[in-house]
């Protein structure tokens, strides 16, 4: 469970993030949506403690991660998975090296179970004989993926997504969202997704934040985005006309 | 107003650097690799501008001697001083703060705006202390060894300079390597060179670690990380000799 509190980040007197208070239930998926630019990768940022808020605070599990130093912080990036929008594996590392890599600074794991430890991250999203690939030889999606396999890579109780199917047909995007759901599921794990993927709204909506300028502006699951009459969330949700269609 | 700025938080990140490693293994196995492609990387072109250098410094002090009342194996002497105080330590330093400092800095820069250094912030990485610290530690291992390479075959270059085109003997060059030697001269070089090794390394780590933006400024970063890097060393250099040698 995270907790976030009041929390408002502003750059350069620009204010991003408003007042944003908000609840992440343990094993379930909860999705963060909004337009490009209403904040999500700030909001993440702040939470997993790349980006200090100027208010707020933040709860995992009850404990405080906001008031505490880089040192206190380190058990709890420790229990963190993280899945950048662009991916951000390691270029220098092959496929294998990067989802070993958590492996061998944190565990004292031998080379074999290190080894079957990736071998089972890399097939649980369904990537087979590309261990010794190195990351420029990998597609978009499989490298969403590989980024996907590093981070629960170590067993995370907390998942962060930042947009994780961007860029993805929807046949591999519906496939990595059935997979998120289902580690999320399966090890209990508190999980949070950004995106602005109406399929994904669907399949993965548990809990729904709608951001609109750096604001609150809706909360709810799935269901209720249909049931809606918040004007700003239905524009965003039924933008095509095929939508607005089904929706009437 | 800017530079004071830069030095705190240069000032703050060395101090970052110093922190107890996660994994004390991985960290050597990093600074064995960049020892390698430092120093082995370098002596290529190291060893080319010595040699030559060498040959060059030892025929044009024998141009400008003309003076009969000097000896002619004080050319060799000259060719030796300039050597080991000045060119190996400065000049090779100068060199690798092109070579290794715009690749430190890019390489950093790259991983910096592909989001691989916050990658291994959420890891509970102090990611300045594992991607920066090896380099800092291989470089101020390895270039001084660099360096005595450079001075050796500078001075070879110059025996072979100073031979091949007939402006002195062997016989008076070798008598002039081994007129007056001052084995601090030595000393004084190889702590020049491991202030310069730290020096390059961080500072371009720095440039390149503080990289935001795209690859554009990525190209900014490196070129930024060499020029500040080299002013460093020659700042140093002037400090270093005041205090040593006046
Ligand atoms: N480091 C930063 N410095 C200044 N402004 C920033 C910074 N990071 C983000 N912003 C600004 O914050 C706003 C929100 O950015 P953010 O990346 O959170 O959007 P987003 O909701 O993730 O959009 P997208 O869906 O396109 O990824 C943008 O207007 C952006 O310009
Ligand atoms: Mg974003």
């Amino acid at each position: 469970m995270i907790e976030l509190r009041n929390i408002s980040k502003s750059f350069a007197g620009r204010q991003i993030l408003d007042d944003v208070s908000v609840l992440f239930e343990k094993g379930k998926t909860n999705l963060v949506i909004g337009g490009s630019g209403s904040g999500k990768t700030v909001l993440m940022k702040c939470m997993v403690g790349l980006l200090e808020p100027d208010h707020g605070h933040i709860f995992y599990d009850r404990r405080d991660f906001s008031g505490m130093d880089l040192d206190e912080r380190k058990p709890i990036r420790k229990e963190i998975g993280m899945v950048f929008q662009g991916g951000a594996l390691f270029d220098s590392m092959t496929v294998e090296e990067n989802v070993m890599f958590p492996l061998s600074m944190f565990t004292s794991m031998s080379i074999a179970e290190k080894r079957e430890r990736v071998t089972f991250c890399l097939q649980r999203v369904s990537l087979n004989n590309v261990n010794n690939l190195s990351t420029s030889e990998l597609s978009g999606g499989m490298k969403k993926r590989v980024a996907i396999a590093r981070a629960i890579a170590l067993n995370p109780r907390y998942l962060f997504c930042d947009e994780p199917n961007s860029g993805l047909d929807p046949q591999t995007a519906i496939v990595i969202d059935n997979l998120i759901r289902e580690i999320t599921e399966e090890f209990n794990i508190t999980t949070v997704i950004n995106t602005h993927d109406m399929n994904s709204v669907m399949e993965l909506g548990y809990k729904v934040l709608f951001l609109y300028k750096g604001k609150k502006w809706w909360e709810g699951d799935a269901e209720g985005i249909f049931r809606t009459d918040n004007k700003d969330l239905n524009e965003f949700v039924f933008a095509s006309k095929l939508l607005r269609g089904m929706k009437k | 107003m800017k530079l004071f700025y830069h030095i705190g938080r240069y000032a703050l990140f060395v101090r970052r650097l110093f922190s107890r490693p996660e994994k004390p293994s991985l960290y050597r196995a990093e600074v064995l690799r960049e020892m390698n492609s430092i120093g082995i990387g370098s002596l290529g072109i190291v060893s080319i501008i010595s040699v030559f250098i060498g040959a060059v410094i030892t025929i044009q002090s024998a141009y400008n001697l003309t003076n009969p009342f000097i000896p002619i194996y004080a050319v060799a002497v000259i060719t030796r001083d300039s050597i080991i105080l000045e060119f190996s330590p400065t000049i090779i330093c100068l060199v690798l703060a092109g070579k290794v400092g715009s690749s430190i800095a890019s390489e950093l820069g790259t991983m910096k705006v592909t989001e691989q250094i916050d990658a291994l912030e959420i890891m509970g990485i102090n990611s300045a202390s594992y991607l920066v610290l090896p380099k800092i530690i291989a470089a101020v291992l390895i270039i001084p060894f660099v360096t005595m390479v450079s001075m050796f075959l500078g001075i070879l270059g110059g025996w072979i300079g100073g031979t091949s085109s007939g402006v002195i003997t062997s016989h008076d060059f070798v008598r002039g390597l081994l007129d007056s030697f001052v084995p601090f001269n030595i000393t004084f070089a190889l702590i020049k060179t491991i202030t310069f090794a730290f020096a390059i390394t961080s500072v371009s780590a720095y440039h390149g670690y503080y990289t935001s933006g795209g690859a554009l400024e990525v190209g900014k970063t490196s070129t930024r990380a060499v020029v500040y890097s080299s002013t460093v060393i020659l700042i140093l250099d002037y400090l270093l000799t005041q205090l040593f040698l006046s």
